[in-house]
């Protein structure tokens, strides 16, 4: 070439590289069966272990291969699988999410990461009309077994264009799946279940649950393991009101229901897990027996998750609800950047608990303390 | 039948001006600048490069939450910025801080907007670094790359509609050079003869990714034919390499109407942002190489030298002072406090 020598640093700056440590290192002494992961190691063994089970698999983003990714989910993954399968790419999300489409239409699997799915928007053309729409048009012929993945929503203190919650937008598109996991348990069977599934999968994760760790059991730490799409999960029972919410939500939803449980209301927390195809019949039934419903999500307000649910019960189980439907949302502002604003602008856990006690009839204060 | 191939045999020659020590190389021709100029250009790299030190350290320090640094690009930024004038559009990436200093823009500007307190312009609204300013023409920075390309390309075009003496200036890196945008740019900025300078500062990393898996053309000069936009390829650490080519690109797009592309070849000294470490995936000693022995700063310093305009005592003096001014607005900084939300 031009004299230019490509520099192949070692990762690590010296350092060797760290292998995919084996789980018995994050054996915890109070139980034999539960393990602890992170959010982020789990990504990454999923990750490894779909790329070790199908050749077909690569992955192609900005900074994944010696840089480890940008936010270290591929680490470890150029050394073990090499330059063709873990591919550093130019800036261009539109380029590369073309020619990780094309690959796809070849029988590839390829797994597309957005340094934050507010590039995407670069790459939306090809998600889209490339990706989500060639079955349907093609009658069956073309299938495109491709994951999109990265983080989604806000972050902290990144301002308005690294902030943007992206569910409701690729939920609305028929013929993409969209996922997107809380815990590592998630983390884990839903990006298996991503890369194995044949259709456009979009995959929203989220920047500050990365390094969160959540216990997990030996058949979700087993290499088959795998989540169904399109089933959301109970992550906490109970019988006053229903409060469904994705990625890190969920975890501000917990710990809303601690607070109310000890106001004696009951809280029953779903993690929708899936935005798309949206679990209907499991959100249905919770509020038949609740009769109340709490929508969070972190995107804006007009046209987000929350509408779609909302529209959902009324539709099947108006006669159910006894209090109208309380959405929570992120402000419907461009994300500000001071750490104030950005307080204001985000759900916070007593935002839910206000507005399940509104759903649950008990007085409260109807605007957020400043 | 012949294929044309896809490299020439020589690589595009880079103009230059100064050599490592500062010397006129003998058949050289520059653009003469007065010592005026000269000693402000000098002083801005210097105040450049000391922020830019500071403000680092407030971020380690966990003052503010981001930063990013100019360091080994402060030719490319002081000197382009010398060469325009105010009435030019400039339309940033977000490594040319510079140019807003050189219009004007106070240290304590510079520090309200990375603070994001009371009395930023912006509000508290944007990360740290993103500064933009009406009144000193200079387009507020976005994170978004290589979409302020084709945004320059349309103010370049207004420009020529209102008949204006001003051209827009627009800077990039080698990565956002893989952008679509640019390719929209730069054709349309061809097609519609649009007074536009194309500034790449090919610093050769985009965060981790080398040039060398950039792209595989001779960087981004030749693009320039591509698409029918003249071009020229400049030794980014050389101040009047880069003042005499901007100059000369100034009164072509403006005099001619046309396009022009300048690649400025130089090299990121420091971090792609605080949030990286390049250790990882580069070697030290080819950082301290450019860092020491390439430091356009100082390879300025030795022209200005020469000439009888500076020497060491006003060298210490001008340190000394800028960085107790810098230091001081860092400090004073809370005093404004951050804006509340009014009802």
């Amino acid at each position: 070439m031009w004299g230019i020598i490509r520099q192949k640093v070692a990762a690590g700056g010296g350092s060797p590289v760290a292998r995919i440590r084996p789980v018995v290192s994050n054996l915890r002494n109070y139980s034999s069966a539960v393990k602890q992961m992170m959010v982020r190691e789990a990504l990454n063994s999923a990750l490894d272990e779909e790329m070790s089970a199908d050749p077909k698999v690569f992955l192609m983003g900005e900074e994944v291969g010696e840089y480890q990714g940008a936010y270290k989910i591929s680490k470890g993954l150029l050394e073990k699988y090499g330059p063709e399968r873990v591919l550093d790419t130019p800036i261009t999300e539109a380029g590369f999410t073309g020619i990780g489409v094309g690959a796809a239409y070849y029988g590839l699997k390829p797994v597309v990461e957005f340094m934050t799915f507010n590039f995407s928007m670069q790459a939306i053309d090809h998600i889209i009309n490339s990706a989500a729409k060639s079955n349907y048009m093609s009658s069956g012929q073309i299938s495109v077994p491709i994951v999109f993945r990265g983080p989604n929503g806000a972050a902290a203190g990144v301002g308005a264009q690294h902030s943007h919650c992206y569910a409701a937008w690729y939920a609305s598109v028929p013929g993409l799946k969209v996922l997107s996991p809380y815990s590592s348990e998630d983390a884990r069977g839903l990006l298996k279940a991503a890369i194995r599934d044949p259709d456009p999968v979009v995959f929203l994760e989220n920047e500050l649950l990365y390094g969160e760790s959540f216990p997990v059991s030996a058949e979700v730490l087993d290499s088959s393991f795998c989540l169904p799409i399109g089933k959301a999960k109970i992550e906490r029972e109970g019988k006053d009101v229903t409060i469904t919410a994705f990625s890190k939500i969920v975890g501000l939803s917990l710990k809303a229901a601690e607070i109310l449980a000890k106001e004696g209301i009951s809280a029953e927390v779903i993690n929708l897990r899936s935005i798309r195809p949206l679990d209907r019949s499991t959100i249905n039934a919770s509020v038949r027996k609740t009769n109340r419903l709490v929508t969070v999500e972190e995107g804006f307000p007009q046209h987000g998750v929350g509408a779609e649910i909302c529209a959902s019960v009324i539709e099947e189980s108006f006669g159910y609800l006894d209090a109208p439907v309380e959405r929570i949302a992120g402000a419907d502002v461009p994300m500000p950047y001071a750490a104030n604003l950005e307080r204001m602008a985000v759900p916070q856990v007593e935002d839910i608990v206000r507005a399940a006690k509104r759903a649950c009839y008990r007085s409260v204060p109807m605007a957020a303390a400043a | 039948m012949r294929f044309i191939s896809e490299s020439s045999e020589e690589r595009i020659p880079c103009y230059r001006v100064l050599d490592d020590d500062g010397q006129p190389f003998p058949d050289s021709s520059f653009v003469k600048v007065s010592e005026g100029v000269a000693i402000k250009m000098y002083n801005d790299m210097v105040t450049l490069q000391t922020m830019d030190t500071i403000f680092y350290e407030a971020q380690r320090q966990g003052r503010i939450s981001f930063y990013l640094t100019t360091s080994g690009e402060e030719a490319i930024n002081i000197a382009s910025a010398a060469a325009i004038k105010n009435d030019d559009f400039v339309v940033p990436q977000y490594r040319e801080p510079g140019v807003l200093l050189w219009r004007g823009f106070s240290m304590q500007e510079f520090a309200n907007q990375c603070f994001g307190n009371k009395a930023d312009y912006g509000k508290g609204r944007q990360m740290p670094i993103h500064y933009g300013s009406n009144k000193h023409n200079y387009f507020t920075v976005s994170s978004t790359i290589a979409t302020q390309l084709p945004h320059a390309v349309g103010a370049a075009y207004a420009l020529k509609m209102d008949r204006k003496d001003a051209c827009a200036v627009t800077y990039f890196g080698d990565g956002g050079t893989s952008e679509g945008d640019f390719h929209a740019a730069l054709n349309f900025s061809a097609v519609t003869e649009a007074p536009v300078i194309f500034i790449c500062r090919n610093n050769g990393w985009a965060i981790s990714t080398p040039i060398s898996d950039q792209f595989r053309s001779d960087g981004a000069v030749v693009k320039g034919r591509a698409y029918g936009v003249r071009s020229i390829r400049v030794d980014g650490n050389d101040a009047l390499a880069i003042y005499s080519a901007v100059h000369a690109a100034r009164e072509m797009a403006i005099g001619e109407g046309r396009p022009i592309l300048i690649e400025a070849l130089t090299y990121r000294v420091g971090h792609h942002t605080t949030s990286d470490d390049s250790t990882k995936y580069r070697p030290v000693d080819e950082i301290e190489w450019w860092r020491t022995t390439q430091d356009p700063v100082t390879r300025f310093r030795k022209w200005i030298e020469s000439n009888g305009w500076w020497n060491g005592d006003i060298e210490s003096e001008l340190r000394s002072s800028v960085r107790k001014q810098v230091i001081l607005v860092s400090l004073t900084i809370s005093k404004y406090g951050l804006l509340q939300l009014q009802h």
